[in-house]
């Protein structure tokens, strides 16, 4: 069951607007909607589910309905028509007290500009949505607190608002919402007041909340750096449109229409991008139970001067390099196991590009991919990297191994074929 | 310049008004009774509570009273202007006067708030209280006593209820310009975290709105004050009645005396309003903003 699933969502602004949706049905345009029946259309015709446990993230202009279309998801807004559903309940046609428990249990939001309560203090406020459950007075300020601290407002709590700075209480809206402890968050702009470093910070604590805690987020920005960041997909929006969704890679490498490929110009690819896109097959390999004869064949072969070991499972072993095994063969060595390397610099798939570089620059060796359970599923050698990095201001193609990488892409855990093959041919 | 009337005919809506006040004079009966022994039973009590302190301690509570709302000098200047009223020979009519001001705005108030708050949530009952408000406000306070006389005879009660309509307006308007002005994001957030309306009304709405409201409050007895005096004419007794009789006697001591008595409660009961709206948690939210 996904966690939120909208569908045909529309959210027209003025009077008759159930009219206004029927002209748009029929192909009208936001714009002449505006010029001759003076009504706005905020959302039209979204649709999109999010899985439980998925950062989703709506991206788009000023404007564009993000907003609206948020606050249509935990019903502030009444849909003009389409409906929203949150785990399985229908959240447009829920009877008031359905809806209260609704937002209660399921749903927390975080608000674009902030909407404190002025009058309550920090420690008060975070405390909102739990006072709303009916949680104990006790309860509630031990679990505030904890939120504020996990949002860096430790100590703040006796303070009003508004004697805080707009990237503070923009923290403090944040720590309500947590809070709250919903299993959906919904952030418009949540981080969009806060200096550049902390809000990197705020992200990372968001992606290391998510990855422990599971929290479905829909999240609203109008940085595309942040979307890409964030999301494990993104809604691109357009007037009122959502025009393309997809992960970000799938937005970089194959944007919907000008308009989104115009938006993506200017990212910072090496930040998107991530090793899993660009890298190889892991084609040179020795399994460890091979001998040193085997790597020198595989090494004569691939012209490498390094071999990665890795044992049955596909865990890395170790490396050999070049001289080593020459003076095993030579002195008739059998086994490799005694002429491991063991430092072999590891990266998750999902590191962008940007932070391999700190790993590829003091290493001899390509970097190697392993998956969460440290088996190897590609290597980076590095000048697949620099090339990788090349293309990343250049062009939107993706360079010209662009069609490897969307393979790839689409494939995190590749088992790759052609290793197994070559191992099969080595004599042991 | 002629003075005749258009060519119409003439609407007889005096009449209309009189016959609406007979009809509630005849039919009302029961009803117009209870309100009669409700506002009765409320103003003598708290007269009652205000003539058994002696003057000089009552003057020594009141200034108290304005030290902790406002300030020390609020306390000091009450402490004084009393024991002026009290040398006047007015004490008396004074603690008349104050309780029907008191007991006239909480009644407004009491009205004021919930047609406020209903007329800032629904559209269409703004729409019917304003131009309604807009009447009360500004058909001369004299022709309220017209009709009060009739259905509730001459005395205290007459005065009493010309004065709680003629001071509800302000009340009813700031109730609701205060609801309004609330950030709808606030409100919003409210909602947002699944509060009910009740709660949202009592936690968010009336705190935030309270700078307003008090506001509000300030101008609903200020003219529950002046108009009380009015209803010295009817009988209600208090300061008033002191007005009256100098302007009928002549007698131009007695009516400055009596004037002054007046200032001096107006004075006291506007500053110490003035001092508890500023105790709210919103005004102090302000304060501390700006100190920020
Ligand atoms: N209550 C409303 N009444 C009328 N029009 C509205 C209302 N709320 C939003 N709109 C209009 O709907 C459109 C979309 O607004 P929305 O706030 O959803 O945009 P947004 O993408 O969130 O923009 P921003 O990035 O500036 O927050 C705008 O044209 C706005 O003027
Ligand atoms: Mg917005």
């Amino acid at each position: 069951m996904p966690a939120i699933e909208a569908e045909h969502l529309y959210k027209v602004f003025g009077r008759r607007a159930r009219d206004g949706v029927t002209r748009l049905r029929q192909g009208a345009t936001q714009q002449e909607l505006n010029e001759q029946d003076g009504l706005t259309a905020a959302v039209i015709d979204a649709s999109f589910t999010v899985e439980e446990g998925e950062i989703f993230v709506v991206m788009g202009l000023s404007g564009s309905g993000k907003s609206t279309l948020l606050r249509m998801v935990n019903g502030l807004l009444e849909p003009t028509a389409g409906s929203v559903t949150l785990m399985g309940a229908n959240v447009t046609s829920a009877p008031p007290k359905t809806l209260r428990r609704i937002r209660r249990e399921r749903v927390s939001m975080v608000f674009q500009h902030f909407a404190l309560l002025p009058h309550r203090t920090v420690l008060e406020n975070a405390a909102y949505g739990l006072e709303t459950q009916g949680i104990g007075k006790a309860e509630r300020a031990r679990r505030a607190a904890e939120a504020l601290e996990l949002c860096g407002l430790g100590g703040w709590g006796d303070k009003l608002p508004g004697e805080l700075s707009g990237g503070m209480q923009q923290r403090v809206g944040l720590a309500r919402a947590l809070a709250a402890d919903t299993d959906i968050l919904l952030m418009d702009e949540a981080f969009s007041a806060l200096d550049p470093l902390i809000r990197r910070g705020m992200q990372d604590q968001l992606l290391e909340l998510q990855s422990r805690l599971k929290k479905t987020i829909l999240f609203i920005t109008h940085d595309l750096n942040e979307a890409m960041r964030l999301g494990d997909r993104i809604a691109m929006m357009r007037n009122g449109r959502i025009v393309q969704i997809g992960t970000a890679e799938e937005i970089l490498n194959d944007p919907a229409n000008d308009y989104v490929a115009r938006f993506i110009q200017d990212v910072d690819r090496s930040r998107v991008l991530t090793a899993s896109s660009i890298m190889e097959p892991p084609v040179a390999v020795l399994r460890s139970e091979q001998g040193p004869r085997a790597a020198h064949k595989l090494m004569r072969e691939n012209q490498l001067d390094t071999l990665l070991v890795v044992d049955r499972d596909r865990r890395i072993r170790g490396t050999v390099g070049e001289q080593t095994v020459v003076r095993a063969v030579e002195t008739g060595t059998t086994g490799v196991e005694g002429l491991l390397e063991r430092s072999v610099p590891t990266v998750s798939p999902d590191t962008v590009i940007a932070d391999l570089l700190a790993e590829a620059a003091d290493s001899e060796v390509p970097l190697a991919v392993v998956d969460e359970q440290e088996r190897l599923v590609g290597v980076i050698p590095r000048v697949t990297l620099l090339t990788a990095l090349s293309n990343t201001s250049a062009t939107s193609e993706g360079g010209p191994d662009g069609e490897a990488q969307t393979d790839s892409a689409t494939d995190p855990q590749p088992d790759p074929p052609a290793a197994s093959a070559h191992d099969a041919e080595v004599p042991a | 310049m002629t003075h005749t009337a258009i060519d119409l005919p003439r609407l007889p809506i005096g009449d209309w008004c009189a016959a609406v006040v007979l009809w509630a004079q005849e039919n009302l009966g029961p009803i117009l009774d209870a309100i009669y022994s409700v506002l009765r039973a409320l103003d003598d009590k708290l007269a009652a509570g205000l003539h058994v302190v002696p003057a000089l301690l009552m003057a020594v509570i009141l200034g108290l009273v304005a030290w902790a709302a406002s300030s020390w000098k609020l306390g000091v200047g009450t402490l004084l202007g009393m024991l002026l009223i009290s040398t006047m020979g007015m004490w008396d009519e004074a603690m008349d006067t104050l309780s029907l001001v008191i007991v006239c705005s909480v009644v407004a108030m009491a009205f004021a708030l919930p047609i406020g708050v209903a007329a800032a949530r629904y559209e269409a009952v703004s729409h019917v209280v304003r131009p309604v408000l807009d009447f009360m406000q500004t058909l001369p306070v004299f022709v309220y006593l017209i009709p009060a006389v009739l259905l509730f005879g001459i005395g205290v009660v007459p005065g009493m209820v010309a004065t709680i309509v003629f001071a509800m307006p302000p009340g009813v308007r700031l109730t609701e310009l205060g609801i309004r002005q609330v950030d709808r994001e606030v409100v919003e957030a409210g909602h947002a975290f699944g509060a009910a309306p009740r709660r949202i009304l009592t936690r968010i709405q009336v705190p935030l709105a309270m700078p307003t409201i008090m506001a509000g409050v300030n101008q609903v007895i200020m003219l529950a004050l002046s108009m009380v005096v009015v209803a010295g004419m009817v009988g209600a007794g208090g300061l008033g009645a002191l007005v009256y009789q100098g302007i009928t006697t002549m007698d131009m001591p007695l009516g400055f005396e009596g004037g002054i008595a007046v200032v001096i409660l107006a004075m006291f009961l506007d500053r110490i309003t003035a001092g508890l709206a500023g105790r709210s948690p919103v005004a102090r939210v302000s304060k501390a903003t700006a100190r920020a």
